[in-house]
C-alpha cells in the first residue's frame, strides 16, 4: 500500500474518531452540554489525537529505522569477497541499493514481471541486461552477490512496509478505542487535550536543539573518521592543499592553514570595506536623516540584504572580477592574473555586508538614550562631537558585537567566494591573487564523484567542523556582548 | 564646601558677540560638514552598489529571454516530398530546398551570397530533419507556403547583443568568421529577427555544449517543490515552536537550552546545513540524492529559527491585556492563546514565513551538497508526488552550474536565470509587505 | 572684544541678562507656548512653577535652542541675551550653548570617566591649551559643584558609578566646567532622594554669586527656598511673573493662587 494511503485512512480514522467521539459524549450527558465536563469537540479532539499521534509518531519511527535495520542486515549478509579490490562494503551496498531501484521501476513499468525480479535463479547478467534496456543507470555489470542481496533487499523493505501497514493501522484502531472508552460525561477531555497540545508543542520546541545535535553529531563522527586516515596535527598545521583525487591513498596533503588564511584575508578585506560604509550609514541615517530619508533609504539598503548570495557571486565572477582585471590586469598594473582573486570576492561580499552593519549598528545607536545626546547638546557640543565621543563610545560594545556577527557572516560565506575568489589555496598577501575559502573546499571537496570514505571527501567535515567552531564562537561572543550592552541601556 | 578663592581666580567669562562665529567654532562647524558628508557619501557609496547591481542584472539577463530566429517562407511541393524521401541522403536533400530557398528570398532583396551548407548547419542546427519531421507530419502543408521560425544558434545571439565581435572570434567548429558575413546578409535582408525564447522559461537544463536550449523551468519546478516542503514543515512547527516558548515554556535550564540553540542556529553558516543534510539525510537515512524533498528538509531546517524569531515577535507584540480579557472570563490559558493571540498574531506570523521562504528560495550552498545541482534538472517530473522525489534542481542552483561552466554563452542564462529567480523573490516580499500594511495593526 | 552692554559687569543683581518678548512655541499641531515675555536677571535664581504641560520646560528648552533638536517644534518671538537674539539665523547653537548651559531631569552622566565627563566641555570649547590647565579646570568646576571631597580620589572611576544625587552634582559641575553666564535646569531633583536634594539646592544658592540660574521645578516649597523670583505658567500661558515671597504670599492672579495652595495641579 502506498504511503500517501495509509497517511489518509489514518487521518480519515481521526476524522471519524472526532465526529464518534463527541457523539458519544454528548450522548452520554443525554444531549445536555451543560452536564459535560468539557466542550463536546474536545471529546472529539481527545479521541482523533489519540488515534493520530501514535500511529505518525510510530510511522515515522519505522520510516527512519527500517532502511538502516534493512541496510545493515543484507550489508551483513555480502561476501568479503564480493568487495573489489579498492572498493567498500558501502560502495557495494550502494550498488545494491541502485539495482533494488532499478528493478522495482522496471517492474512498475512493465519491462519486468514481479516474478522475475523476485527469482532467485535469474541470470545477473540478463538481469543488467533487461536493466539497461529499460534505462535504468546501472554503473557496472550486476554480480551474482549484488542480485541477491538486492532481491533480499527488495523482499526486505517489502515485508517491512507490510508489517508497518499494519502496525499503524493496528495503533490508529487502538487510540481510536482507547479514544472512545475514556469519552463519558465526567471526563476531562479539555485538560487531556491540553496536555497533549502542550506537549507537541514542545516537542516542536525541541527541533532546535535535535537540529544543533544533528549537526554536531554529523560533524564529530565524519572528522574523526577522518583524522582516523590522515593526522590531525598536519590537518591543523600543513601549509599546503593539495588532494588527489585519482591517486589513492596518502598522496594528498590537506593543510587547512591555506584555506583558513584564505578565508580570513577576504574577510578581513570584506569587513574593511563594509564597516565604515555601514557604520557611517548608520550614523548618517539614525542622527542626520529626517523621517522622509530615512524611510525611503533605510528599505533600499535593506534590498542589498535580501539579495541572494549567488547574485553576489555571480556578480563578482562576471562584472567586479573583469572591472578589476582591467585596472590592475596586465593593461595595468599589472599585479592581477585573472578576475577571481581575494580583492574580487571581498569587496562583493562587503557590499553584501554594508546593510547587514548598518541595520544592527542602528539599532545599537538608537537604544543610546536620548538623555545622553541632551546632556552633551546642553554643553553646547555639536552634533558631531555628541556622535564621536558620546553616542560612538556609549554604543562601542554593540558596534563591536555587530562587527562580530558580520565576521561570522563573512567567513561562513560560501557563493561569493566559491564564484569570485578562485580554486588555487595559497598563503599569499597580495589581495589581487586568486585564493580559496574553508567553505568553497567544503562545496569542491563534497561535489562531484567523491567517494565519502576517502580522506579527500571526510576532509570536507573537518574543515566544516572548523568553520562551524569558529562562527559558533564569534556568533556566542557577540551576542553575549550584545547583550551586556542592552542590559546597560534597559 | 565651595572654594570661594578659586572662584576669585576664574577667567573673566569670554565677552563674544553670538552673532559672530569665533575661529573655533567655524573649525567645529567644518568638522561637523565633513562628519556629515562622510556619512552622505557612505549611502550614496550602498545606493551606488544597489544600482550597479540591479543595471547589471538587468542588461546581462535581457539577452537569455530573447532569441534569433532565420524566417522563412518555404513552400514544398509534394514532387519535390517524393524526391527527397527516395534519395539516400533526405535530411540534406531538405537541406538544399531550403538553402535553395533562401538564396532565392535573397536574391528578391538584391543580395547574391555563396555561402557553404555547413554554415547554416553551424547557424541554425540540423535544419534538414527539423524540415522533414514537419513534412511527415504535416501532409497536408505539402505545395503550399509555411513560415517557418529556426532558432539561430546562441553564438548568433552572441554577435547581435555585443558578446561576440568580429575582432574576439575564435574560429571554432560552432562559428566561423565567414558565417558572420552571412548572418549580415541575411540581417539585412531582413529575415532574421528577434523572438521571444519561450524555451528559457519553461525548458529544462541542456549539454554543457548546447547553451541555446538552456531553459530554467525544470529547477522553477525544484524550487517550487522544495518551498512547498519548507512551508508545509516549518510554518506549523515554527508557530508551535514559538507559543511554546513565549506563552508556556517555563523558566528552566530546558528553555535557556532551546533559546541558546535557535539564536545560535539563525546564524550558523548555510553550508553547514548541508553537510547536515548530506549527513543524516542521504548518508544515514539513505533518502534519495538530489531531491526536492531533501532540499526541503535541510532548508526548512534552516529556515526554522528565522521563522521562530519572527514568529515570537509578532506574538509578543499582542498586548498582554488581550490575554488577560481572555483568562477573566475562564477561558484556559490554551484556549486564550489560540483563539484570541494567535488570530491577533497572523499577519505577522505570515509575513515572517513567507521573508524566510524568500531567504530559502534563494539559497544555494546547501543544496550544491545534497546533488541538487543544474545538470540534474533535464525534465520536469512525471507526477505530483514524484516531484518530491525525482532528481531535480533549484532555480539558484541550476544559475550557480550555468556560471560555473566554461562557454561563456551560459554567462546570459545565468544572469537571466537571476531575472526569474528575482521576480519570485520580489512577489513573495511584495506580497509580505502588502500582508503587513493591510493587517498591521498598533496597539 | 567688549560689548557695549556688558559695560558694566560690576552693576548690581538687576541687570537684565535674557529678555524674552513674544514668544509662541508649536510643536506640530499643538500650541504649547502662547505669547510669553519674560526678564531673567544676572545672579538671580529664576523659578519656574506650574502643573504638569504647562509649558516650563518648554520655555526653558527654548533659551539655550536645545528645542532645534526636535524637528517638529517652531519657535517665533524673540529671546535677547545680553541683547541679541538668540534665535538671530547668524546664530550658532552650538556657541549658545557654551554660554546657555543646561542641567536635565534625569542625572545623564556619560559613560565615561568623571574626569572625562567634566573635560569633556572644555575640551570641545578649546578652553584648555594643556593637561595642566585642563587639570585645573576640572578641579575648579568638581569643587563648585560641591562634589570634589567625594570624587577626588577616583577621577578615573566610570562617572555612572557614583549615586543619584553625586551623578546629578557631577552633571551641574559638568555644566560650569564651560563657564557658562546662565545655567538652565530642568527639575534637576525630581530623581533624588532628600537629603540629594538639600545638597543640590544649597549648590544653586552657592552658584547664584557667579551665574544667572532658571530652575524649572514641580516642587512649590523648592521654588520658594531656592528662587529670588517666580514665574508662574499654565496651559502655555505665562500667568505671574514676580518677587518668589509675592508669588507666593500674595499672588495677584487667582490661577495662580489655586495653584499654590494646591486646588489645581
Amino acid at each position: 500500500m502506498p504511503l500517501l494511503w495509509l497517511i489518509v485512512i489514518v487521518t480519515a480514522l481521526a476524522a471519524a474518531g472526532f465526529f464518534a467521539g463527541r457523539a458519544r459524549a454528548l450522548q452520554s450527558a443525554g444531549g445536555n452540554i451543560r452536564d459535560l465536563h468539557s466542550l463536546p469537540s474536545y471529546y472529539g479532539w481527545n479521541v482523533a489525537l489519540k488515534a493520530l499521534v501514535p500511529a505518525g509518531g510510530l510511522l515515522l519511527v519505522w520510516l527512519l529505522a527500517q532502511p538502516l535495520y534493512v541496510n545493515a542486515t543484507v550489508s551483513a549478509t555480502l561476501p568479503e569477497a564480493a568487495i573489489a579490490e579498492g572498493s567498500s562494503r558501502d560502495l557495494l551496498m550502494a550498488e545494491v541499493r541502485r539495482t533494488a531501484a532499478g528493478l522495482d521501476s522496471a517492474v512498475a513499468q512493465g519491462l519486468l514481471s514481479a516474478d522475475e525480479a523476485r527469482d532467485p535463479q535469474a541470470d545477473p547478467d540478463a538481469v543488467s541486461e533487461r536493466l539497461k534496456e529499460a534505462g535504468q543507470i546501472i554503473t557496472s555489470q550486476i554480480t551474482r552477490p549484488i542480485l541477491d542481496a538486492a532481491q533480499m533487499f527488495r523482499a526486505m523493505n517489502a515485508t517491512g512496509a507490510l508489517i508497518m501497514d499494519f502496525a499503524v493501522l493496528a495503533a490508529a484502531l487502538a487510540g481510536l478505542g482507547f479514544g472512545l472508552r475514556e469519552t463519558q460525561r465526567e471526563f476531562r477531555a479539555r485538560n487531556t487535550v491540553e496536555q497533549g497540545v502542550r506537549a507537541l508543542l514542545l516537542a516542536a520546541a525541541s527541533i532546535a536543539i535535535l537540529t544543533t545535535l544533528g549537526i554536531v553529531l554529523s560533524l564529530v563522527f565524519n572528522t574523526w573518521e577522518f583524522f582516523r586516515l590522515y593526522p590531525a596535527t598536519d590537518f591543523f598545521f600543513g601549509t599546503t592543499w593539495a588532494p588527489s583525487f585519482s591517486g589513492r591513498g596518502g598522496a594528498s596533503e590537506l593543510g587547512i592553514l591555506p584555506l583558513l588564511w584564505g578565508t580570513i584575508y577576504i574577510s578581513i578585506v570584506a569587513l574593511t570595506f563594509s564597516v565604515p560604509v555601514g557604520l557611517f550609514s548608520a550614523i548618517y541615517l539614525s542622527e542626520y536623516a529626517t523621517p522622509r530619508v530615512r524611510s525611503v533609504v533605510k528599505p533600499l539598503l535593506e534590498v542589498l540584504a535580501g539579495i541572494p548570495t549567488i547574485v553576489y557571486g555571480l556578480f563578482a565572477l562576471l562584472t567586479v572580477g573583469p572591472l578589476l582585471v582591467g585596472v590592475f590586469g596586465k593593461d595595468g598594473l599589472n599585479i592581477m592574473q585573472s578576475g577571481t582573486a581575494v580583492m574580487t570576492a571581498g569587496l562583493v561580499m562587503g557590499i553584501m555586508l554594508i546593510p547587514f552593519v548598518s541595520s544592527l549598528s542602528d539599532d545599537i545607536i538608537n537604544a543610546v538614550p536620548q538623555s545622553l545626546r541632551d546632556g552633551s547638546y546642553g554643553l553646547g557640543a555639536t552634533q558631531s562631537e555628541t556622535i564621536r565621543q558620546v553616542v560612538l563610545p556609549a554604543a562601542l560594545p554593540g558596534i563591536v558585537g555587530a562587527i562580530l556577527l558580520a565576521a561570522s557572516r563573512a567567513i561562513g560565506e560560501t557563493m561569493i567566494v566559491v564564484l569570485g575568489a578562485g580554486a588555487a589555496a595559497r598563503l599569499s598577501l597580495n589581495p589581487f591573487e586568486a585564493m580559496t575559502t574553508i567553505t568553497a573546499k567544503i562545496v569542491s571537496q563534497l561535489t562531484g564523484d567523491a567517494d565519502f570514505a576517502s580522506p579527500e571527501a571526510l576532509v570536507a567535515f573537518a574543515l566544516g567542523m572548523t568553520l562551524f567552531v569558529l562562527t559558533l564562537g564569534l556568533n556566542v561572543f557577540a551576542l553575549y556582548i550584545v547583550r551586556k550592552y542592552r542590559e546597560q541601556y534597559e | 564646601m565651595t572654594d570661594a578663592t578659586l572662584h576669585d581666580g576664574q577667567p573673566a567669562p569670554r565677552k563674544s558677540s553670538l552673532h559672530q562665529l569665533d575661529a573655533l567654532t567655524k573649525k567645529r562647524n567644518a568638522a561637523e560638514s565633513r562628519f556629515k558628508a562622510y556619512g552622505i557619501v557612505a549611502i550614496l557609496i550602498g545606493l551606488f552598489f544597489l544600482v550597479v547591481l540591479t543595471v547589471t542584472i538587468v542588461r546581462s539577463g535581457i539577452p537569455a529571454f530573447t532569441q534569433t530566429v532565420v524566417a522563412v517562407e518555404f513552400t514544398l511541393t509534394q514532387e519535390q516530398f517524393d524526391d527527397a524521401e527516395s534519395k539516400l541522403m533526405k535530411t540534406g536533400a531538405y537541406q538544399d530546398y531550403f538553402i535553395a530557398a533562401m538564396e532565392g528570398k535573397l536574391a528578391e532583396r538584391g543580395i547574391e551570397m555563396d555561402f557553404d551548407p555547413a554554415a547554416i548547419e553551424r547557424l541554425l542546427g540540423k535544419i534538414g530533419s527539423n524540415l522533414r519531421e514537419h513534412y511527415r507530419a504535416n501532409p497536408g502543408d505539402l505545395g503550399r507556403p509555411v513560415s517557418f521560425e529556426l532558432s539561430a544558434s546562441s553564438r548568433v545571439d552572441g554577435y547581435f547583443n555585443g558578446r561576440v565581435t568580429r575582432d574576439t572570434l575564435v574560429e571554432s567548429r560552432f562559428l566561423m568568421l565567414s558565417d558572420l558575413d552571412l548572418v549580415d546578409a541575411l540581417s539585412d535582408a531582413g529575415l532574421l529577427k528577434q523572438a521571444f525564447n519561450w524555451n528559457f522559461i519553461t525548458g529544462a537544463d541542456s549539454g554543457v555544449d548546447n547553451p541555446g536550449g538552456a531553459g530554467i523551468g525544470a529547477s522553477v519546478v525544484g524550487s517550487f517543490f522544495m518551498m512547498l516542503v519548507v512551508l508545509v514543515l516549518s510554518l506549523p512547527i515554527g508557530v508551535a515552536a514559538s507559543i511554546y516558548l513565549e506563552e508556556f515554556a517555563p523558566k528552566n535550564r530546558f528553555t535557556d537550552l532551546i533559546e541558546v540553540n535557535i539564536s545560535n542556529l539563525a546564524a550558523v553558516p548555510s553550508i553547514v546545513f548541508g553537510i547536515l543534510g548530506l549527513a543524516v539525510f542521504i548518508q544515514f537515512m539513505h533518502l534519495p540524492q538530489s531531491a526536492p524533498l531533501v532540499g526541503g528538509l535541510v532548508l526548512t531546517l534552516m529556515t526554522l529559527p528565522t521563522i521562530i524569531i519572527s514568529t515570537r515577535a509578532s506574538l509578543k507584540a499582542v498586548p498582554p491585556s488581550i490575554r488577560d480579557a481572555a483568562l477573566g472570563v475562564g477561558a484556559s490559558k490554551m484556549q486564550a492563546v489560540f483563539h484570541h493571540v494567535l488570530p491577533l498574531a497572523m499577519p505577522g506570523i505570515l509575513t515572517g514565513t513567507i521573508i524566510g521562504l524568500a531567504q530559502a528560495l534563494g539559497e544555494t550552498a546547501p543544496l550544491l551538497l545534497i546533488g541538487m545541482v543544474g545538470f540534474v534538472a533535464r525534465g520536469y517530473p512525471d507526477g505530483f508526488l514524484d516531484g518530491f522525489v525525482e532528481p531535480n534542481s533549484a532555480m539558484p542552483a541550476q544559475i550557480y552550474t550555468w556560471a560555473a561552466r566554461s562557454d561563456v554563452a551560459f554567462y546570459d542564462k545565468a544572469w537571466g536565470g537571476i531575472i526569474v529567480l528575482l521576480v519570485f523573490l520580489l512577489a513573495m516580499n511584495f506580497v509580505a509587505i502588502v500582508l503587513r500594511r493591510r493587517f498591521e495593526r498598533r496597539w | 572684544m567688549y560689548d557695549a552692554l556688558h559695560r558694566q559687569k560690576e552693576v548690581d543683581v538687576n541687570e537684565i541678562k535674557i529678555a524674552a518678548r513674544g514668544v509662541q512655541v508649536h510643536y506640530g499641531d499643538n500650541h504649547a507656548i502662547k505669547d510669553v515675555d519674560v526678564d531673567i536677571e544676572d545672579k538671580t535664581v529664576t523659578a519656574f512653577i506650574g502643573p504638569s504641560g504647562c509649558g516650563k520646560s518648554t520655555f526653558l528648552r527654548c533659551l539655550n535652542r536645545m528645542n532645534d533638536t526636535i524637528p517638529i517644534c517652531r519657535v517665533e518671538g524673540s529671546i535677547l541675551l545680553d541683547g541679541e537674539d538668540i534665535y538671530d539665523k547668524r546664530v550658532d547653537p552650538v556657541q549658545l550653548r557654551a554660554k546657555v548651559g543646561m542641567v536635565f531631569q534625569k542625572p545623564n552622566p556619560f559613560p565615561k570617566s568623571i574626569y572625562d565627563n567634566i573635560a569633556y566641555g572644555p575640551r570641545i570649547h578649546g578652553m584648555a591649551r594643556n593637561k595642566a590647565e585642563l587639570d585645573e579646570i576640572v578641579e575648579r568646576a568638581l569643587r563648585r559643584g560641591a562634589i570634589w571631597e567625594e570624587v577626588k580620589d577616583r577621577l578615573n572611576a566610570p562617572g555612572t558609578g557614583l549615586s543619584g544625587g553625586q551623578q546629578q552634582r557631577l552633571c551641574i559641575a559638568r555644566a560650569i566646567a564651560t563657564e557658562p553666564e546662565v545655567l538652565l535646569m530642568d527639575e534637576p531633583c525630581s530623581a533624588l532622594d532628600p537629603i540629594a536634594t538639600a545638597q543640590v539646592e544649597e549648590l544653586i544658592d552657592e552658584l547664584r554669586e557667579n551665574y544667572s540660574v532658571v530652575i524649572v521645578t514641580h516642587s512649590m516649597q523648592q521654588a520658594a527656598r531656592v528662587s529670588q523670583r517666580t514665574a508662574f505658567f499654565h496651559l502655555g500661558n505665562l500667568v505671574e511673573f514676580g518677587d518668589t515671597s509675592t508669588i507666593f504670599t500674595n499672588p495677584e492672579d487667582p490661577r495662580t493662587e489655586s495653584y499654590i495652595t494646591g486646588r489645581i495641579g
